[in-house]
């Protein structure tokens, strides 16, 4: 297929992937910000979500104060953030545009739909209407725009790059959103219910709580929420599961000049399915998840460069 | 009624036109809020399909629908077989004068055509001086442009040799009323139009270049900005061909490839939605991002063809289309079927000083235009207008010519105050290769202000779907 349109169809997915995790990520926070807890120490965590991102000098400039109204404004409907829910959304709109003959009418007109509904929202109405519901229209969005895709689709490459952006993207949200609030979590030394609900809050906005309850059946430990969110390969938010994912679609495309870009990904992979979450954790969750992030970011360049915008 | 103008759908004595009786049946016999729901229902369809074309001069990306209407134009058979047999007679002549004019120019030397008209044009490339094109074919798609005035008095007002664009509106427009009125195709015998771009692909694959067995095809487009986007991504789809922009291609060796993911892929029909202009920087337009650098050479090597071929639009050119019933006589020694509007071409000293005296009358269009840009519509003009227009003729007439005002036929169309008449023309799709093929009917376009008789999309046309009726 055109280098062009797998870089469209690539991008595509990794943008509707990201929105939808930018939604989880910021539901969480707004969750746990429900907890009573200090102004200065709730205003922290919004602006973890802007170190998160870099945006920290993009938002000074446009915001005199980080609180929650500010950076959810920022991060959901401000069309001068790159990284807004807003502009990934508009984002994987145009680069289905740009291939819409590649797409199944479903799926073309499922990613268009998204972007008119949002497109019509004032986000006045959306924080008068609740915040979460909004958070889970995303969420909803994107599902449905994963399972027309999944399930109209010819399984040939067109999907394998888009099944490859989606798990690139989720692999480095979860890394990130677990991150930034196991660091929050691990350091604000309360006890207690305060912690269940914390511990609650980053579980349910990875779909992961039932999921926790049902593989552990215990109370919830930190040490096992990373071990969930990392290592379990049957958990397809965690970054075992998006790392097989992964070495299977590269199988699937790979060419002439990809072998270094397939034995990247397999390394990774062997990584996360041998490792044990008391070595990881002895190790340094936060260096951990930084060199995963940084893999995630080579193997990213790795695609483009055999794939998506070749030289010749 | 009007009664100066031919209509589609009633005689002048104000009764049903036969082909129409079953049509007018079912209208009047389904409720008005049932046509109004499914009026509605064909706006959002469009819109969420996303069935828009870019309007150039407005804020860049802008999407508008075409509207479309729900009333057919209906063609009898016996009516449409006179037309096929016109186009064909037509298009040919037209290929047999490219053909001719880029190789021996016979017609020149026989003197039916004045030869700095066609060397002097604009539009003729000498780079296709002697290069020899698969089948001899040089407008593979051609969108022929025609008008009724009277009862049996047809006129073709432009051949759109270069890149006729609105085939996709024929296809849409017929699954949209197959869609919204399914009833009415069990009532008629409507010959079918959506095979078309089968037919499309099976003309292209005929004129690859010699020795091909498998030819690879694929669609040039400008980008997602070019107003015909949407059709050139339908076409690519329904043909299940790549859908390539200028920088997706390169050549190497005189030969085209593609970037794909598993490597360079070489290819070898380009059906090019790109002006001669743009294609490659190069040979024409230095600043042309969209085009292919060294695609003239490969071409004229022969290893890659473009449909259409490069310099189409010396026969197209509104100074050369008064010659076409010549090309008809001096290439296939047949009367042409088709008519001509009679064309005074102001260059010429009588003819400018008729137009001149006459102007309020006539229709005036600059030699290079196109899409109803730049026109004077005598009649619907104010006196001011054509005094604008009169200083532009006389500061260069040879850039004008001028015809009589066609009564245009028109035909039943909802508007907002109801059911009106309005003014259309058909545009039927010609597809040259081994052969001459078409579907049956084309692309109607309606003017839908009271009275215009300019149907461009761009000033606010509309389409309806056309139906050839069968026996």
């Amino acid at each position: 297929m055109l280098s062009r349109t797998a870089d469209h169809l690539y991008w595509m997915a990794r943008l509707t992937e990201r929105a939808e995790n930018l939604a989880r990520l910021l539901d969480v926070t707004h969750q746990m910000s429900l907890v009573p807890q200090s102004v200065a120490a709730e205003n922290q965590n919004w602006g973890a979500i802007l170190a998160l991102n870099s945006l920290e000098e993009a938002f000074a400039k446009a915001y005199d104060e980080v609180n929650a109204e500010n950076v959810l404004r920022f991060m959901v409907a401000d069309a001068a953030n790159p990284s807004s829910i807003y502009s990934c959304l508009r984002g994987a709109r145009e680069n289905a545009h740009a291939v819409r003959g590649t797409l199944t009418a479903e799926t073309w007109e499922s990613c268009n739909a998204t972007w008119i509904e949002l497109r019509e929202q004032k986000f006045e109405q959306i924080l008068s209407a609740g915040i979460g519901e909004f958070f889970d229209w995303v969420k909803l969005r994107s599902a449905v725009t994963r399972g027309v895709t999944f399930g109209t689709m010819l399984q040939d490459e067109a999907l394998h790059f888009i099944r490859l952006g989606g798990l690139l993207e989720r692999g480095d949200n979860t890394a990130r959103i677990l991150d930034v609030k196991y660091h929050v979590l691990g350091t604000t030394g309360e006890e207690g219910t305060t912690d269940f609900y914390q511990w609650g809050a980053l579980l349910r906005s990875l779909s992961a709580f039932e999921v926790y309850r049902k593989v552990y059946r215990d109370v919830i430990t930190p040490a096992r929420v990373a071990e969930l969110l990392m290592l379990r390969a049957d958990m397809p938010r965690s970054l075992h599961a998006c790392a097989d994912g992964i070495v299977r679609a590269l199988e699937h495309i790979s060419n002439d000049h990809s072998a270094e870009t397939d034995r990247r990904a397999g390394m990774l992979h062997a990584q996360l399915h041998y490792a044990r979450i008391d070595d990881v954790l002895a190790h340094g969750l936060h260096e951990y998840l930084t060199d995963f992030m940084e893999s995630i970011y080579a193997l990213g360049e790795g695609i483009s460069r055999d794939f998506l915008l070749p030289d010749a | 009624m009007d009664i100066k103008f031919y209509n589609e759908m009633y005689d002048a004595a104000g009764s049903l036109r036969p082909h129409y009786r079953a049509y007018a049946d079912w209208l009047a016999a389904t409720p008005p809020e049932r046509i109004a729901r499914k009026r509605a229902e064909a706006d959002i369809a469009f819109h969420r399909v996303g069935i828009t074309f870019a309007v150039y001069g407005e804020e860049a990306g802008k999407e508008r629908l075409i509207p479309f209407d729900i009333i057919p134009r209906i063609i009898p058979s016996a009516e449409w077989l006179a037309l096929q047999a016109g186009l064909r007679q037509r298009v040919k002549a037209l290929n047999a004068f490219l053909h001719d004019i880029y190789h021996d120019q016979e017609i020149l030397r026989a003197g039916h055509i004045p030869r700095e008209q066609v060397l002097n044009n604009a539009q003729f490339r000498p780079e296709m001086m002697g290069v020899d094109v698969p089948a001899g074919i040089y407008a593979h798609i051609a969108g022929v442009d025609i008008v009724r005035a009277g009862e049996g008095e047809s006129y073709v007002l432009e051949d759109n040799l270069r890149v006729p664009s609105g085939v996709s509106y024929m296809i849409e427009d017929r699954k949209m009323m197959m869609r919204l009125f399914p009833e009415l195709f069990s009532r008629h015998k409507i010959a079918p139009v959506q095979h078309y771009p089968d037919l499309l692909l099976e003309n292209l694959r005929t004129v690859a270049p010699q020795g091909v067995v498998d030819p690879t095809v694929v669609l040039l487009t400008p980008g997602a900005y070019n107003s015909a986007y949407f059709e050139h991504t339908f076409l690519a789809q329904q043909m299940g061909v790549e859908l390539v922009e200028g920088r997706d291609l390169f050549v190497r060796d005189e030969t085209v490839f593609m970037r794909t993911t598993q490597g360079p892929q070489r290819i070898d029909v380009i059906y090019r939605r790109l002006d001669d202009d743009f294609l490659d920087p190069l040979a024409f337009r230095k600043d042309s991002m969209l085009g292919v650098p060294g695609l003239l050479a490969a071409y004229r090597a022969g290893n890659v063809t473009l449909a259409n071929a490069i310099g189409t639009g010396v026969a197209d050119d509104k100074s050369i289309y008064p010659y076409v019933p010549e090309m008809v006589r001096f290439y296939l020694g047949e009367e042409p079927l088709l008519n001509n509007v009679p064309t005074y071409m102001l260059r010429k000293p009588g003819d400018l000083k008729y137009a001149l005296e006459h102007l309020p009358e006539l229709v005036v269009k600059e030699v290079h235009g196109a899409g109803g840009y730049g026109m004077l519509v005598g009649p619907a003009s104010t006196k001011r207008e054509i005094e604008d227009f009169r200083a532009r003729i006389v500061a260069a007439p040879e850039k004008y010519i001028a015809q009589p005002t066609l009564a245009l036929s028109n035909c039943p169309t909802f508007v907002e105050s109801g059911v009106a008449p309005r003014h259309l023309d058909l545009r039927p799709f010609v597809l040259s290769g081994k052969g001459i093929d078409m579907v049956p009917g084309g692309l109607t376009r309606v003017a839908l202000r009271a009275g215009s008789l300019v149907v461009n999309s761009s000033q606010g046309g509309g389409t309806k779907d056309t139906w050839v009726l069968e026996h």
